[in-house]
């Protein structure tokens, strides 16, 4: 009577399959979260990596190279001077034209081509060759590489996405646990608090954080993260709410735990899919806030660049050289789909109830 | 010497409607080893009576208005948090109505059962993991060292049920409160999962608090009943007793409405009128307006419940005076049934 009778679906599980790989396995058959994974991860590496092959620095400034197109032959200049070494100078084909400015353009047009088609020109002291370097996305009006710039710049936006949103979570999370958990005037007041600052104009904070601490990469992290836990908090603090009378709860409050114990163990980890979930969604909207504030000039100095700084540039130079603009606007974009279809295909997968179908 | 006494119980939930008297000047007490059943229907205030003890109201809207619970020299209802939650788990222990939503679906079983040792003996995790499987191994449930480490959604209801049982038993308490623990399982199972708590009751010496709205349950399981409406006793004994001579016209027109299965093809009885609004203050009698023995006395005079035989205590007025009789209805099959009534 006592013995239950074995059931052998459960035996073969050995350490039973925990409700993360339940989620694990329905996000898997979602192609479009898996493709944004996918999508997402590869931005990342090239980012951390790609630098390393350009053969180009950030910060390396060619300012006879300005604002070459993608691919664009790049001239090498060789003007031979006497007793000195040779002054060498990197052109782009475009700016080759001024150079012979007294010839007619049909002269012109003739030079350029045989030059970029690879025969050496001479003329007076200057020769001029077709040069091995080459420039993937062209280079900024500095004659910086802007591939290096972009993968740079994404490094800088991606820490920044990352970070902030870990502020963001680590505050919002406990924040919105003690006041949902405790409950009463402690919860008033604290998320009083949260509605206080969510009223201030979030750039005023900001700007006041900068003007606290300096323009600081690092501060541009704690400021936005400062700013986003206040919807994580709200998040958190409703699900402890609607968890914290289940009947788990109040079997683990009649074992005698102690509150932390509770809170930490127990609720926290039931509100987890919500979080991560959120937090998927919150680095993108971190890295566009991070476009924002560098848009406005008050987010990474130079000669760092993140995205939303190259997208500043490009768009201001966009009528006469548009891969500026296109570049890391391909990028920001790509990384910020990817996020927003992983994030959707976490909710499905963690929240199966909440899926339409 | 009462194990535990429960003295003058009030609590009061202070709500936007008013304040509901869920739990109205409740006294009981319950002695090492027994089983006492707490009857009642749906909002009597069974289940807040328990709560209290175990600090389980949420305050507010809850509010333990009067009353003391003393569990040796301790008063749970006054004691600071700490004491409480060292006697919680410890010395009092509570299995929920519904094994579904008892467990916390993200943890291990093994990580929700080592819990109370770790907190209360202070336990490594090895020793209370031996623990653990021993006491799941005394719950019925086969092959425990292995299952321990499953999560709670790849075990059935009685299973789940069973896996409680052993995680309010773990710390070997003095008393057990189960508040329904049959009523979400199918009926095969509930039979189990009584045997299985008058097992490990005869094993541990426990004392238990079972409440239910099963008269059938707990003619086979209790050996003293207190029958609760509207937030107080009406009518308290021992078992057999209230079953065999009930006191109070409440119980009797309970024990009328368990189907019986001589009596085919007739309408079943059942109870006229509604359960009072609790936000009302009722001083009279909480019965007399659904009462069939009913006078205009029982509307007006304060009514206490008071000893009226041997260890029978009636909160009717009219019984106390000997003014009426009552009989059982159709308790035989009832006291004799295996509690597998619904």
């Amino acid at each position: 009577m006592l013995t239950v009778t074995a059931e052998p679906e459960i035996l073969t599980a050995e350490r039973g399959t925990s409700l993360w790989k339940d989620a694990w396995f329905r996000l898997r058959k979602n192609h479009g979260a898996i493709l944004g994974l996918c999508v997402f991860c590869g931005i990342t590496l090239i980012c951390l990596f790609g630098p390393f092959f350009t053969g180009y620095t950030y910060e390396y400034t060619q300012l006879s190279l300005k604002a070459s197109a993608p691919l664009e032959p790049i001239i090498l200049r060789t003007e031979t001077r006497a007793n000195t070494e040779p002054k060498k100078d990197y052109l782009s084909l475009t700016s080759l034209d001024g150079e012979f400015i007294e010839k007619s353009a049909s002269e012109r047009d003739a030079i350029t081509k045989s030059i970029a088609s690879g025969t050496p020109y001479q003329e007076g002291k200057m020769s001029y060759q077709l040069s091995s370097q080459k420039h993937l996305f062209g280079t900024d009006p500095l004659g910086r590489d802007l591939l290096t710039r972009v993968l740079v710049g994404g490094r800088i936006s991606l820490a920044v996405g990352f970070a902030a949103t870990l502020v963001s979570v680590l505050i919002g999370v406990v924040w919105g646990a003690i006041a949902g958990f405790a409950g009463g005037k402690t919860d008033d007041v604290m998320m009083r608090f949260a509605d206080f600052l969510y009223a201030l104009p979030f750039t005023v904070i900001v700007i006041l954080l900068m003007v606290l601490f300096g323009k600081n990469f690092v501060l541009l992290f704690v400021a936005i993260g400062c700013v986003e836990w206040l919807n994580m908090a709200r998040i958190v603090r409703g699900q402890i709410i609607s968890l914290k009378h289940r009947e788990f709860v109040e079997a683990a409050i009649s074992l005698g735990l102690p509150n932390y114990r509770i809170l930490f163990r127990h609720l926290i980890p039931n509100v987890m899919s919500s979080i991560i979930i959120y937090a998927t969604l919150t680095v993108p909207n971190v890295m566009l806030l991070e476009a924002l504030l560098s848009f406005l000039g008050l987010g990474v100095q130079p000669p760092l660049s993140s995205w939303g700084v190259l997208i500043d540039e490009g768009a201001r130079t966009m009528q006469t050289s548009l891969w500026l603009l296109i570049f890391p606007g391909l990028f920001f974009s790509l990384a910020l789909f990817s996020l927003n279809f992983l994030g959707d295909g976490l909710r499905d997968a963690l929240d199966p109830k909440s899926s339409k179908d | 010497m009462a194990l535990l006494s429960v003295d003058d119980l009030r609590v009061y939930f202070y709500t936007r409607a008013g304040v509901v008297r869920a739990v109205d000047g409740v006294s009981f007490a319950l002695n090492p080893g027994e089983t006492l059943g707490i009857v009642g229907e749906s909002g009597s205030g069974k289940s807040v009576t328990c709560y209290s003890l175990l600090g389980l109201i949420p305050q507010p809207p809850g509010k333990i208005v009067s009353g003391s619970a003393r569990l040796g020299k301790i008063d749970l209802l006054k004691c600071a948090r700490e004491q409480l939650r060292r006697v919680q788990g410890k010395r009092v222990s509570i299995i929920f109505q519904d094994p579904m939503t008892s467990l916390n679906p993200y943890l291990r079983i093994s990580d929700q059962l080592v819990e109370p040792l770790q907190v209360h003996d202070k336990m490594t995790r090895s020793a209370a993991l031996k623990r653990a499987i021993t006491s799941l191994e005394e719950v019925g449930i086969q092959d425990a060292g292995r299952r321990i480490n499953l999560y709670p959604h790849q075990f059935s209801g009685g299973m789940r049920q069973r896996v409680m049982i052993a995680m309010a038993l773990i710390g070997h308490p003095e008393i057990l409160i189960a508040d329904e623990p049959t009523t979400a399982l199918d009926v095969t199972v509930q039979a189990q999962i009584l045997e299985l708590i008058k097992q490990r009751q005869r094993h541990l010496g426990l004392a238990v608090i079972f409440i239910t709205h099963d008269l059938g349950v707990v003619a086979s399981f209790c050996k003293r009943v207190n029958v609760m409406y509207a937030g107080r006793i009406v009518e308290a004994g021992y078992t057999e007793e209230i079953f065999r001579h009930p006191m109070h016209p409440y119980n009797a027109s309970l024990q009328h409405s368990i189907p019986a299965l001589h009596q085919k093809g007739q309408p079943l009885f059942t109870i006229p009128g509604m359960p009072p609004d609790l936000t009302q203050e009722i001083k009279a009698c909480p019965f007399a307006p659904r009462c069939s023995y009913v006078v205009d006395r029982c509307r007006e005079t304060e009514v206490v419940l008071k000893e009226s035989a041997r260890a029978h205590q009636t909160a009717c007025l009219r019984y106390q005076n000997g003014e009426i009789q009552l009989n059982g209805g159709n308790a035989e099959p009832a006291i004799a049934g295996s509690g597998t009534e619904n």
